[in-house]
């Protein structure tokens, strides 16, 4: 999954060299060797990025114009309004300089900057899939843990089952599901946006409103990809039922709970860090189609809604946006594991 | 006083590949105070025997029989009352010590861990005093506490088991293997340390090795066991030296006198296959390898029987008083 490897057992067996200082620098080594990792990442991203979307999204000033008859000074003169009449390698580091200052130009399609295009949608992205997201590790890891330390039982079974079904199911035919039951039917919840218009202004109405626009794309969201957090936590609990440190646990008197808890949990978690932060990293890329089926004011329709049109430079930044949350979540989980893994320390 | 006894104990595993008999039949008793000595090679069901006393088999193992821990019977007990008994009334040292500990907790809690589970009134930081106080008993030091277990090497972390096995002051424990992965000076220093244990606090020990010098040098009596049965028990310098079993004696030939060049040269060993336990022969286990056997040993299978003093065999030929080894 990532370039992550723990050292085999034999590899930390002699007795350890005392000191701080010792381990200190090799904090420094560990850190130097995974943030350079992390940064030659992101340049490669911003590279990719640039020529990517040139290659894939067609002359710009074609799909401007959308075949409306026009002038060739007049498409001259949106050629250089745009930039576009400058030479490649131009353009190219504006673009780099751009980004690395903040600066990701302007939306073909709103004719806005960009970073305001973000700014402005970012909180709503961050608090569907954000919420989405903590409630399916947690539901996830939860039934995954009693599942696999039950491995064949009825819980397991039924468990892993739905799960299944859920995670299989396309996101939008199972947000119809749930809009049809829990909107049209029940008429428990509103499915379009994320607030209305008539609510009051103060902050507690406008929370509330908020959070029953929230119910349904949360739901829908964590349905979906729950049972994947369910699979891993299982297989990875599944890997520890045999071994010796847990046969040494009941020994000690504890009871099956006190094992699971206290010696399986600890063990089984630690595999799946990077998977808990990589899950971070893509919070903001995490819910395009659930966004799109419930019309929510987020980074994920301002994505399809580019796609469309298409706009480029929207792309092109949350292209690297994207790509550089999962990148920089990846790395905390490296710097993580210093901290939680104490084999790691070792290598 | 019996403090343990095994009372015609059979375990069999379950598996894909049909039924496993790895214990057929044990009888065994341990006194308080007293060490006992189990060899065999490798398969021989020893660790299974260890690990059924605290029921700590895998579901897939059927065990009958009885085992009994200060007169109560252990395969009878509810759960309460089995976790009561765990480590207190009997303690483990396991075999491997590297994957028997927890390697993402520091060893300072994993020893002061059964303390605060059998002892209500103990607070944390009482347990973890005498988590360090156990510590320097097997001979480490107390700021060892912190470390985890891959900061240790081998015999450190065996030391680290057996502090542990005696956190709960236990009445018997079973060491199965503890010293085999330690160089011979930290061997000599941890039997010593045990040997110790039980002369001071009068608990049984049940020793686990293929090692037999370690198994005399330690041990009060000594049983040999064989594809799942004892074969041999009696006094351990007895068994060793005057084995009554042809398998006792191919075992402790195995083990050449230092100093001894005749020995050197000429190892003694033990001709053809370990036994499959899937697959016994018909009559005595031991009779495919045996240089002794007789016509009626393809034919019955010899009980554990009296052949002197204080000693039992199962051999036909020595229950006959005749010589195991030519
Ligand atoms: N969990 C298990 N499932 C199936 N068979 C098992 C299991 N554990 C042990 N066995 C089998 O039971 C037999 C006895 O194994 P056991 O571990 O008791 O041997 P041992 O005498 O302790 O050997 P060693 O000296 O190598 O530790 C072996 O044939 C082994 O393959
Ligand atoms: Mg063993």
């Amino acid at each position: 999954m990532t370039e992550r490897s723990l050292p085999a057992d034999g590899a930390s067996l002699e007795a350890p060299s005392a000191g701080r200082g010792r381990v200190s620098s090799g904090f420094g080594r560990y850190l130097f060797k995974h943030v350079s990792g992390a940064a030659v990442s992101l340049l490669l991203v911003l590279f990719s990025s640039f020529f990517i979307f040139r290659l894939i999204a067609g002359d710009p000033i074609d799909q401007l114009t959308k075949e409306r008859p026009v002038s060739a000074e007049q498409r001259a003169a949106m050629r250089a309004e745009l930039g576009l009449d400058r030479p490649l390698w131009q353009q190219f580091w504006d673009y780099i300089a751009g980004t690395l200052t903040m600066d990701l130009g302007e939306s073909f399609q709103y004719r806005r900057p960009i970073f305001d295009l973000i700014v402005e949608r970012l909180p709503a992205t961050l608090l569907l899939s954000g919420t989405g997201m903590v409630l399916a590790v947690l539901l996830g890891f939860w039934i995954g843990t009693r599942s696999g330390w039950k491995q064949g039982s009825r819980f397991d079974k039924g468990h892993v089952a739905t799960g299944l079904v859920l995670y299989s199911a396309p996101t939008f035919w199972l947000g119809m599901i749930v809009i049809l039951i829990f909107a049209r039917y029940l008429g428990l919840f509103p499915v379009n946006g994320m607030r209305s218009p008539s609510t009051p202004p103060d902050f507690w109405s406008q929370a509330v409103d908020i959070g029953h626009h929230l119910v349904l794309p949360v739901l829908t969201y964590t349905a979906v990809v729950y049972a994947g957090y369910l699979m891993i936590m299982r297989s990875s609990i599944l890997d520890e039922l045999g071994s010796d440190y847990l046969t040494t646990a009941r020994a000690k008197g504890l009871r099956d709970d006190e094992v699971r808890q206290r010696h399986a949990v600890p063990n089984a978690l630690l595999p799946t860090v990077t998977l808990v932060f990589l899950a971070l990293g893509s919070v903001v890329n995490g819910s395009i189609v659930t966004e799109t089926v419930f019309s929510w004011p987020g980074l994920g329709t301002l994505f399809v809604n580019s796609i469309f049109y298409p706009d480029r430079p929207v792309l092109q930044a949350l292209f690297v946006l994207f790509s550089s949350s999962t990148i920089l979540a990846v790395l905390c989980a490296e710097i993580l594991y210093w901290f939680i893994d104490p084999r790691i320390r070792r290598s | 006083m019996t403090l343990l006894e095994f009372k015609d104990l059979h375990v069999t595993y379950r598996g894909s590949r049909g039924r496993l008999p790895a214990v057929r039949g044990v009888d065994l008793r341990v006194d308080a105070g007293e060490t006992l000595g189990i060899a065999g090679e490798s398969g021989c069901g020893k660790s299974t025997l260890a690990m059924a006393v605290l029921r700590l088999l895998p579901k897939s193992a059927e065990v009958s029989g009885e085992i009994l821990l200060d007169g109560e019977d252990l395969l009878k007990m509810g759960w309460g009352r089995l976790r009561a008994v765990r480590w207190t009334g009997a303690s483990i040292v396991f075999q491997g010590a590297m994957h028997s500990l927890n390697a993402v907790q520091r060893i300072g809690r994993q020893i002061a861990e059964p303390i605060l589970v059998h002892e209500a009134k103990t607070t944390p930081a009482a347990a973890a005093k005498r988590a360090e106080a156990l510590l320097e008993r097997v001979g480490l030091p107390p700021s060892r506490a912190r470390s985890f277990p891959h900061e240790l090497s081998g015999g450190q972390r065996q030391r680290v088991m057996i502090a542990m096995a005696l956190a709960c002051d236990p009445d018997l424990i079973i060491a199965d293997e503890a010293t085999t992965a330690l160089d011979v000076m930290v061997q000599a220093q941890v039997l010593r340390l045990i040997s110790d244990l039980v002369t001071e606090r009068g608990v049984g020990l049940v020793m686990i090795s293929h090692d037999l010098s370690v198994l005399s040098a330690v041990c009060d009596r000594a049983a040999v066991m064989y594809a799942g049965r004892i074969v041999e028990e009696g006094p351990a310098h007895e068994v060793f030296a005057h084995a009554r079993h042809p398998y006792s004696a191919a075992l402790g030939a195995a083990f050449p006198v230092i100093g001894d060049p005749a020995a050197r040269m000429n190892p003694g060993g033990l001709a053809g296959d370990p036994p499959d336990p899937a697959r016994l022969p018909q009559g005595c286990s031991f009779r495919p390898r045996c240089a002794v056997a007789v016509e009626r040993c393809g034919a019955e299978s010899p009980e554990l029987l009296e052949v002197g003093s204080a000693r039992v065999s199962a051999c036909f030929v020595a229950q006959e008083g005749m010589p195991v080894v030519l």
